[in-house]
C-alpha cells in the first residue's frame, strides 16, 4: 500500500485574510453548470444537514442519507449548553481573535491555527444564520440576544436556547434541508445506512449503502462524497452519546485510504449522571452551563458520611476553587475532569457507589432565588429527577465524567477533504478544530461552520475539474467489488451463532477502552490493551449470536456491523495514545505529569497530528506526521490558575 | 420487582402481528423501561428468539426516536415524559405491562414496536421552515424580539416529533405535531413574511395524511413536552385567514 503525502493546504499570509484570500483562490462553478454535479452526503445532523441544505441552494444535486428514520434525530439534537460566537455583545472584550486564542489554548496548542482562525471568524455568520432561520435564542428584555459564559473563557460568548441549543439548531438546519427536499434539489434516503465508499483510481466515487427495512443493498455514485457521521464516544460504550452512534462511515473510508488523525484524542465531560448499576445503557450528560452557577466539591475527609447537607462549610473540599483560583468552577472540561477523577481516586467521592463528586446550586439559590435558577436550567433539574428519583433544588447534583466528545477523526485538509480525493468528513467526524481538548458549545459552532460555510466553497474547487463529465455509473466494477465484499461480510455476521449477545461484547469493548485508555493512559495499560483486544475481537467473530436475517429491519445485524469497526477504532485508539508520550488535552499519560498531577505536553516531539493509515493490521496502522506551526500564539502551558 | 411483559410481535408491515407474553424477573426500579426491555431483548437473543424491535436513540427525552403505547397510553403513565426517561419505579412489582406500537393509519408498523412516521416529514418539507438561503441573513441583533414572544415560540419548538400526538387521538389527527411547526416560525418577526403560505401549505399536506381534528384534547396531555392546543387554535385562525384573504398562492 502507497501512502499520500499530507498536504494541509494552509493559506500563506496573515492569519485574518486566510480564509478570504483562499476563498478568492478556488475555482469557482457557475450556476448552471452546478446542476450537472451530484453530492452525496452521508449523515444529517448539524453538519451533514446543513452542508446538503447549501449544497442544494447553490444548485448542486444533492443525495442525503440518514440511518434514521428523520434527520431531526441526529445527535446534534441532544446538545444542551449553546454556540460559541465572538459577536462581543456583552462589550466584555470579546473578538475573533480572543475565541481563535481561547480555542487553539483550550486544546491545548495540538490544532491547526488557520483552521481555528476560520471558525472564529465563521462563528459571527452562524449566529446571524440560526437567528434568521427562526432559531429562538434567549433574549434579554430588550429583545436583544442573550448570552452565558462557558469553561474555559473569561468572556461571556455563548448563544442558548435554554437546555436545548442542539435541539433548535438541528431543527433549523432541518428546515433549510427540508426545504430543498421539497423543492426537489435534496433527495433524502431515511432508515439508509452508510456501509462503505467506493473508490476508482484512488477517488471516492460514490457509496454502498444498505436500506435498513429491507436489507437491500445498493450503490450510488456522485462526484464527490461528504461524511458527516459524528463522533465515536460509543467506543466506550457507555458514553453520552446516543445509542446509535458508531464510527462506520469514517472508518470504513480510512480502511479505504482515509487518514485517521490523532484517534487518542477523546473528551471525557466533566458533568454527567454517575453510572448506576450494570444495565445501564447510557450516560447523561448535565450541561457544563450548569457550572456556571453550581459549585462542585467533596467532602474534605474521606470517610465522612454524611448526607450533604449535614455537611458543614469548614468539611467540603471546593476542589475547583482551591486549585484553579482564576477560572475556579469553569476551567476547561479535561482540567475539571481529571480533578474530579482525582478526588474520587483519593476516595472522596460521593453516592452509594461513591463514584461521583457534588455540584451544588445552595449558593445559587441563595444569591438568585430558585425561580431565576430554575429559568436557566429546570429542564436539567427536572432530567437528573428523573433519572436519580432525587431533587437537585434540594440536594447537590451528584456528577462524574463520561465519554462524550471526540476530537480525533478523519485527517482533512483546510478544504476538509481527506486523503482520498473526492471524500469530505465535516463536523464531529473530522479532526480539525479542536486540538486535543474540545472547549464548550464549540461542537454547534464547528459543525455548522463547516456544513454552511466552508465546504459550500471548497468543494467547488474539487469537482470543477470534471465538468462535462458523468459521475461513475453504478454499474462500473468499482462497486461491483465494493457490493460483493459487503454482502460476504454481512453474511458472515449472520452466520456467527455464538453464545453471547452483541451488546455483552460491546461492554467488555468498552470497560477495557476505559480502563486503559479513557481519562488516564499508561504504556502498561495500552500495552494490555492491545495484547487483549485482538483476541477480544477474535472471540466475538466465533461467539457473538445475531439472530434473524439480513432482509428485514434486524437491530442485532446493525449493531453487530457497527461493533466490528469499534473493535478496530479500540486498537488505532490505543496505538495513538501509546505512541504520543506526553500529556495534552483529553489525552493524559500518567507517565508525563507533574508532581501535582497536571498535564505535561512535550512541545519538541510532539506538536504535530498523527495521521494513522490503514495497513490491514488494525494493531500496526502507519503513522504520517502532520507539524503544526504557531506563527501567532505562543506555546505555553495551560494555566487556568 | 417481577413484570408480565405483553409486547406486540409483527414480522413485517404486511404480517399479521399479535401479543406474545414475556415473564421478566429481576427488574430494578432504577432501569428505565427501554433498559428493561434490553434485558429481555438479550434473554430472547440467547434462548435463540428474535428481540423485540423498537426505535430508541439518545434515551434523554430529546430526539423522538422511541415512543411505544404503554397500557394503552402513548409514553406510558408518566406525564410530561417520554418512553426513554420512564423509570420503572412507576411501576409496581408483579404488574402486568402491555407495550404495542403507535396506532394510526399514517403510522404503518414496520416490526414490532417500530412506526413509519415520514409523513410529518412531508409536512415540514411542504412549508415548516423561514426561506433563508445560508449566506443572506442579516445581523442577528438588528431584530429585536419581546421576550416573551421568544419563550411561547420556543414552547412550540420544543416539539420532539415522537409521533405521541397523533397516537393518543381518536382522529389520528396531526393537529398538534403541525401546530408547534407552524406556530414555532410564525409567532418570530423572522418568520411573519410566510406566515400565511407556510400555514396553508402545511395543513393541506397534514391533511392528505392525517384524521381531522374534533378537539379532545388527549394530544396535549400526551404530549412528552407538554405543547398546548392554544397553538392549534393559532394555526386554524391563521389558515381561516390564510383562505380567505386568497393571498396568491392557492
Amino acid at each position: 500500500m502507497s501512502t499520500v503525502r499530507l498536504d494541509a493546504k494552509t493559506p500563506p499570509g496573515p492569519l485574518a485574510d486566510a480564509w478570504d484570500n483562499h476563498r478568492f483562490s478556488l475555482k469557482l462553478v457557475n450556476p448552471a453548470n452546478k446542476r450537472h454535479f451530484k453530492i452525496i452526503v452521508i449523515g444529517t445532523g448539524l453538519a451533514g444537514a446543513s452542508a446538503a441544505a447549501t449544497l442544494a441552494e447553490l444548485g448542486y444535486q444533492v443525495d442525503a442519507f440518514t440511518f434514521h428514520d428523520t434527520p431531526r434525530r441526529a445527535h446534534s439534537i441532544a446538545a444542551q449548553g449553546g454556540i460559541n460566537a465572538a459577536k462581543n455583545y456583552r462589550n466584555d472584550g470579546d473578538s475573533v481573535d480572543r475565541l481563535f486564542y481561547d480555542t487553539i489554548k483550550g486544546g491545548d496548542f495540538r490544532s491547526r491555527e488557520a483552521n481555528v482562525y476560520r471558525l472564529a471568524q465563521l462563528s459571527l455568520n452562524i449566529i446571524d444564520q440560526a437567528t434568521a432561520q427562526g432559531v429562538p435564542f434567549a433574549r434579554e428584555y430588550g429583545g436583544l440576544l442573550d448570552n452565558r459564559s462557558f469553561g474555559g473563557a473569561q468572556v461571556a460568548r455563548t448563544f442558548y436556547s435554554r437546555g436545548q441549543t442542539g435541539q433548535q439548531l438541528l431543527l433549523g438546519a432541518y428546515q433549510a434541508m427540508a426545504r430543498q427536499v421539497g423543492l426537489g434539489t435534496v433527495k433524502l434516503w431515511v432508515r439508509t445506512e452508510f456501509m462503505d465508499v467506493v473508490l476508482k483510481e484512488g477517488r471516492a466515487v460514490g457509496v454502498v449503502v444498505r436500506d435498513l427495512l429491507t436489507g437491500e443493498i445498493t450503490s450510488h455514485s456522485a462526484h464527490a462524497v461528504v461524511l458527516c457521521t459524528g463522533g465515536y464516544s460509543n467506543v466506550y460504550y457507555l458514553s453520552t452519546n446516543a445509542m446509535t452512534c458508531n464510527a462506520t462511515a469514517i472508518w470504513r473510508a480510512h480502511r479505504r485510504g482515509a487518514a485517521f488523525a490523532n484517534p487518542c484524542f477523546t473528551q471525557i465531560h466533566p458533568t454527567c449522571i454517575p453510572a448506576a448499576e450494570d444495565f445501564q445503557s447510557k450516560l447523561t450528560l448535565m450541561s457544563e452551563s450548569l457550572r456556571n452557577d453550581g459549585r462542585v466539591w467533596v467532602p474534605a475527609s474521606p470517610d465522612d458520611d454524611r448526607p450533604p447537607r449535614q455537611i458543614p462549610e469548614s468539611d467540603r473540599d471546593y476542589y475547583l476553587e482551591r486549585v484553579y483560583p482564576a477560572f475556579g468552577n469553569l476551567v476547561p472540561r479535561d482540567v475539571a475532569s481529571r480533578a474530579a477523577k482525582r478526588m474520587v481516586d483519593a476516595g472522596h467521592g460521593v453516592g452509594a457507589r461513591k463514584n461521583g463528586v457534588y455540584l451544588d446550586f445552595q449558593d445559587a439559590i441563595a444569591r438568585l432565588g430558585r425561580e431565576a435558577v430554575a429559568a436557566r436550567y429546570d429542564n436539567l433539574m427536572e432530567m437528573y429527577n428523573r433519572i436519580t428519583d432525587e431533587d437537585p433544588y434540594q440536594d447537590p447534583m451528584r456528577i462524574y465524567p463520561a465519554p462524550h466528545y471526540t476530537m480525533g477523526g478523519l485527517w482533512v485538509d483546510y478544504n476538509l477533504m481527506t486523503t482520498i480525493p473526492g471524500l469530505y468528513a465535516l463536523g464531529e467526524a473530522n479532526f480539525s478544530d479542536h486540538g486535543a481538548n474540545r472547549l464548550g458549545a464549540s461542537a454547534l459552532m464547528q459543525g455548522l461552520a463547516d456544513g454552511y460555510f466552508v465546504l459550500p466553497y471548497t468543494i467547488g474547487d474539487y469537482v470543477a475539474e470534471f465538468l462535462n463529465e458523468s459521475p461513475v455509473p453504478t454499474t462500473d466494477e468499482a462497486f461491483a467489488q465494493t457490493e460483493a465484499e459487503l454482502r460476504e461480510r454481512i453474511s458472515g455476521l449472520l452466520s456467527m451463532n455464538g453464545n453471547r449477545t452483541v451488546d455483552d461484547f460491546h461492554r467488555q469493548l468498552g470497560r477495557v477502552v476505559w480502563d486503559e485508555c479513557g481519562m488516564s493512559r499508561s504504556e502498561e495499560g495500552l500495552d494490555r490493551a492491545l495484547t487483549y483486544l485482538p483476541d477480544l475481537y477474535e472471540e466475538f467473530r466465533s461467539d457473538a449470536r445475531v439472530p434473524g436475517d439480513g432482509e428485514s429491519l434486524n437491530q442485532t445485524l446493525e449493531k453487530a456491523a457497527r461493533l466490528e469497526d469499534f473493535f478496530e477504532l479500540a486498537m488505532a485508539m490505543c496505538v495513538d495514545a501509546r505512541h504520543r508520550e506526553e500529556s495534552c488535552g483529553g489525552h493524559f499519560r500518567v507517565e508525563h505529569q507533574t508532581p501535582q498531577g497536571e498535564a505535561v505536553r512535550d512541545d519538541e516531539q510532539f506538536t504535530m497530528v498523527s495521521a494513522w493509515f490503514w495497513t490491514g493490521d488494525p494493531t500496526r496502522p502507519l503513522l504520517q506526521e502532520e507539524p503544526l506551526a504557531f506563527e501567532n500564539v505562543q506555546l505555553t502551558t495551560r494555566s487556568y490558575k | 420487582m417481577n413484570i408480565t411483559l405483553r409486547a406486540w410481535r409483527q414480522a413485517g408491515p404486511s404480517d399479521e402481528g399479535g401479543f406474545e407474553t414475556y415473564q421478566v424477573s429481576d427488574v430494578s426500579s432504577d432501569m428505565s423501561f427501554l433498559e428493561m426491555l434490553d434485558v429481555l431483548n438479550e434473554r430472547l437473543t440467547l434462548e435463540g428468539l428474535e428481540p423485540i424491535a423498537f426505535d430508541s436513540d439518545c434515551r434523554e427525552g430529546i430526539c423522538g426516536a422511541c415512543g411505544v403505547m404503554i397500557n394503552g397510553r402513548a409514553h406510558g403513565p408518566q406525564a410530561a415524559t417520554a418512553t426513554c426517561q420512564l423509570h420503572m419505579r412507576s411501576f409496581e412489582d408483579g404488574d402486568t405491562i402491555t407495550v404495542e406500537p403507535w396506532r394510526a393509519a399514517a403510522f404503518a408498523v414496520i416490526r414490532d414496536l417500530v412506526v413509519d412516521r415520514s409523513a410529518f416529514d412531508r409536512i415540514i418539507e411542504a412549508g415548516g421552515f423561514i426561506t433563508v438561503a445560508t449566506g443572506s441573513a442579516p445581523e442577528a441583533n438588528l431584530t429585536p424580539v419581546p421576550k416573551e414572544t421568544a419563550e411561547t415560540a420556543f414552547d412550540a419548538a420544543a416539539c420532539i416529533g415522537c409521533g405521541a400526538c397523533v397516537a393518543a387521538c381518536p382522529n389520528s389527527a396531526a393537529q398538534l405535531f403541525t401546530a408547534a411547526k407552524a406556530s414555532h416560525l410564525s409567532l418570530l418577526p423572522q418568520g411573519g413574511a410566510e406566515r400565511y403560505v407556510r400555514t396553508e401549505r402545511m395543513v393541506d399536506t397534514m391533511e392528505r395524511f392525517f384524521g381531522s381534528c374534533t378537539n379532545h384534547g388527549e394530544c396535549e396531555a400526551a404530549c412528552p413536552k407538554q405543547i398546548s392546543i392554544d397553538f392549534i387554535a393559532m394555526m386554524n385562525r391563521d389558515y381561516v385567514k390564510a383562505k380567505v384573504k386568497n393571498r396568491g398562492n392557492a
